[in-house]
């Protein structure tokens, strides 16, 4: 009815060339930032902020980044949970050596210096590839954990070996320390995303995102068509990290304040964030988004059904919870390799046929 | 001689037994991926699965009883019997033969012809299915296996090199024994795929699917054989390593343990897998005695890894590997 191309007519190039050609998605894409930016922040709470909102946010930067590399450029990284952690002993560092700058350009910051080490780690990529890459990527997780954990200047010799945010504000408003509100928080974590998610999209749509593509699809081929294996397979390297450092940073100074770097960045959250783009779609942004929706919300709607319905014992639960990630994962790629993005995309070409489809 | 000569020959030895066990979980991997491509990550947790059913299955637990209990308010925990050993790891060989099975038919019959790094994430995910059923169905504590393995220090080793060197070595019976059945193991190996009916088939699917496929053998068939084959050499890792460290989660750490060792013997070669394991067992030791305490020790967690990574970027294919060659 409403949900097709007919009677909005394209008079320039910049129309024509627009993220969301169909009307509907347009004023879609308008109504959920202004409910995003609007209306959420009046009515969040602390519960749905930490149990949910802020790890969706933090989780979907991490799931662009991870999706720029694996899903855009093909190159698997199981290292994102060292990365994350470059990005958040990087905001600790610049916050307690510079704290007159705002918090802004540390988390900022922090992305930059994550695409330096990321980009380095990405070297061997132009030699090794598929899943001897996957493993030579552990090397990253392990290698950069370790360092963090054994020398002290990176938690500037703290006793427990933790870090800690201090208490830094935005426009005089706490964001990050012990006295934050969940509005103030969950604005800042959503600037962050929206922004990332304008720039991984236009990146991914444009020239360098085809180039990605096209080293993905065949490197050799990618290659003699004029494709510089090099620069494509160390910019997406660079440019995933760039965003994991960033949704690190986040993750540990705005939500959880306190990190013990073993617990908090370790594999299982590489792979957890590489489960969020599988299940929500490999090479897709609005993938990243319902990948990272699916799995923070998973534990927390089992907890609600297993602990809180039928009164469980919570190991139980989570136990539960790893099979049914598991058994997800698998479903998945056996039935819908690209994900909740593709069944998302077969919604929207049924409906452009609704209710005709004949 | 020199004290520290003495230290770093007793730290080799011991890196030389490590490296064994790291070359019995990479043989598991070899396997898999040779007959079928699939580069299996569930390796390490299947050795955990396996040691965790043959605890359950000594100690007469009652499979699911933890969800039993809670949904029916029961208070059940053991059936009140003890299998012997020898009896148990039959059963349990049977269990894995069951879940090679259900994995072939429910799982791999569905992915054949996929890209290889869609079956490595898919095999990331029967990790944490396995895990999650291995936790629920036999409870996730921490439990004693004891198949009466010999375990303590070696006496008559400790005496010799006393004799010898003035200080006695210490090296662990279990680790002689683990030593001595990985090198059974893997003669066993060798002559089955040299010499049996079956184990030609499987170098046959393993050199061409399709050739294999129209002279008559049965891709199935295979990959279940090999599926239950890993499955026994995780049992045998995961009854080493239980029997040394308990049987407890870390156990399906051992898979990423292997991985470096892959990395570095080559993923398609069985004396690669034991030479890696060897090179990085006595590598990430010696590393540890030597440069470690100067670094704040610990580095056995990435040693490994980069070691694998700078010697990859030199040989991508690893020591024994066959030649990658790619066309467009």
């Amino acid at each position: 009815m409403f949900y097709r191309e007919a009677g909005d007519f394209k008079t320039t190039y910049t129309d024509d060339n627009q993220t969301f050609p169909i009307k509907f998605d347009r004023y879609r894409y308008y109504v959920v930032l202004a409910v995003a930016f609007g209306v959420i922040p009046f009515l969040i709470n602390d519960y749905w902020a930490n149990a949910f909102l802020l790890p969706f946010l933090i989780y979907s930067i991490a799931a662009i980044g991870l999706n720029i590399l694996t899903g855009y450029c093909g190159q698997v990284s199981l290292g994102t949970g060292g990365f994350m952690a470059v990005g958040a002993y990087a905001c600790y560092k610049l916050m307690t050596g510079f704290p007159d700058v705002n918090i802004f350009f540390h988390i900022i910051a922090a992305g930059g210096i994550t695409a330096l080490v990321g980009t380095a780690f990405g070297l061997p990529s132009l030699r090794i590839k598929g899943f001897y890459l996957a493993v030579a990527t552990l090397a990253a997780q392990f290698f950069l954990v370790w360092l963090f954990n054994k020398v002290s200047w990176f938690y500037n010799y703290s006793a427990s070996g933790q870090i800690n945010a201090p208490e830094r504000f935005v426009f005089g408003v706490p964001v990050t320390g012990a006295n934050t509100e969940a509005w103030a928080t969950y604005l800042f974590c959503l600037v962050f995303l929206t922004i990332s998610a304008i720039i991984a999209r236009n990146l991914t749509r444009g020239m360098q995102g085809r180039k990605w593509m096209a080293i993905r699809d065949m490197d050799i081929a990618a290659e003699i068509i004029g494709v510089n294996p090099l620069r494509a397979k160390l910019s997406a390297f660079a440019v995933s990290s760039f965003f994991i450092g960033i949704s690190g940073a986040l993750f540990f100074a705005v939500y959880l304040g306190a990190v013990e770097v073993g617990e908090v960045f370790g594999i299982q959250k590489s792979f957890l964030v590489l489960f969020m783009i599988i299940i929500g779609g490999l090479g897709s942004i609005f993938g990243s988004f319902a990948g990272a929706a699916f799995l923070v919300l998973l534990p927390v709607v089992l907890k609600l059904i297993g602990v809180d319905l039928l009164g469980w014992p919570t190991d139980i639960v989570a136990h539960f919870n790893l099979v049914i990630v598991g058994a997800l994962i698998i479903v998945f790629l056996i039935a819908e390799p690209h994900g909740i993005a593709q069944l998302w995309r077969v919604a929207k070409e049924k409906l452009r046929l609704w209710p005709f489809p004949h | 001689m020199p004290e520290q000569l003495i230290y770093a020959m007793e730290v080799f030895l011991n890196g030389l037994m490590a490296g064994v066990l790291y070359a019995l979980v990479a043989l598991g991997f070899v396997l898999i991926f040779k007959a079928s491509g699939i580069f299996n990550y569930a390796q390490g947790v299947m050795a955990l699965f396996s040691a965790l059913t043959l605890v359950g299955i000594m100690d007469g637990q009652v499979p699911f009883s933890h969800i039993i209990n809670a949904v029916f308010g029961t208070e059940i925990h053991h059936f009140g019997w003890h299998v012997p050993a020898l009896l148990a790891i039959l059963l349990t060989m049977a269990v894995m033969v069951l879940f090679a099975w259900l994995v072939q038919r429910y799982i791999f019959k569905h992915l054949v012809g996929q890209e290889p790094i869609i079956l490595f994430m898919a095999t990331i995910g029967l990790a944490y299915f396995l895990e999650g059923v291995g936790d629920l169905m036999w409870g996730s504590e921490i439990k004693k296996l004891d198949v009466g393995l010999p375990q303590g220090i070696n006496l008559p080793i400790e005496t010799f090199t006393d004799g010898i060197f003035g200080y006695g070595f210490f090296i662990g019976n279990l680790d002689l024994v683990a030593t001595a059945i990985a090198i059974l193991l893997v003669a066993a190996l060798v002559i089955f795929s040299q010499y049996s009916k079956e184990g030609r088939a499987m170098r046959a699917v393993a050199d061409d699917h399709q050739a294999a496929l129209s002279v008559g053998v049965s891709l199935n068939f295979i990959w279940i054989m090999v599926w239950s084959v890993a499955g026994f050499v995780a049992l045998v890792a995961g009854i080493m390593w239980g029997t040394n460290s308990g049987v407890q989660f870390s156990l399906s750490l051992i898979a990423l343990k292997a991985l470096p060792v892959l990395m570095l013997g080559g993923f398609t070669s069985i004396p690669g897998a034991i030479v890696g394991g060897l090179i990085i067992g006595v590598g990430e030791k010696l590393f540890e005695f030597a440069i470690g305490p100067m670094v704040g020790g610990a580095t056995e967690n990435w040693f490994a890894y980069v070691l694998a990574l700078i010697f990859l970027v030199f040989r991508p294919q690893g020591l024994f590997g066959e030649k990658i060659i790619e066309r467009v």
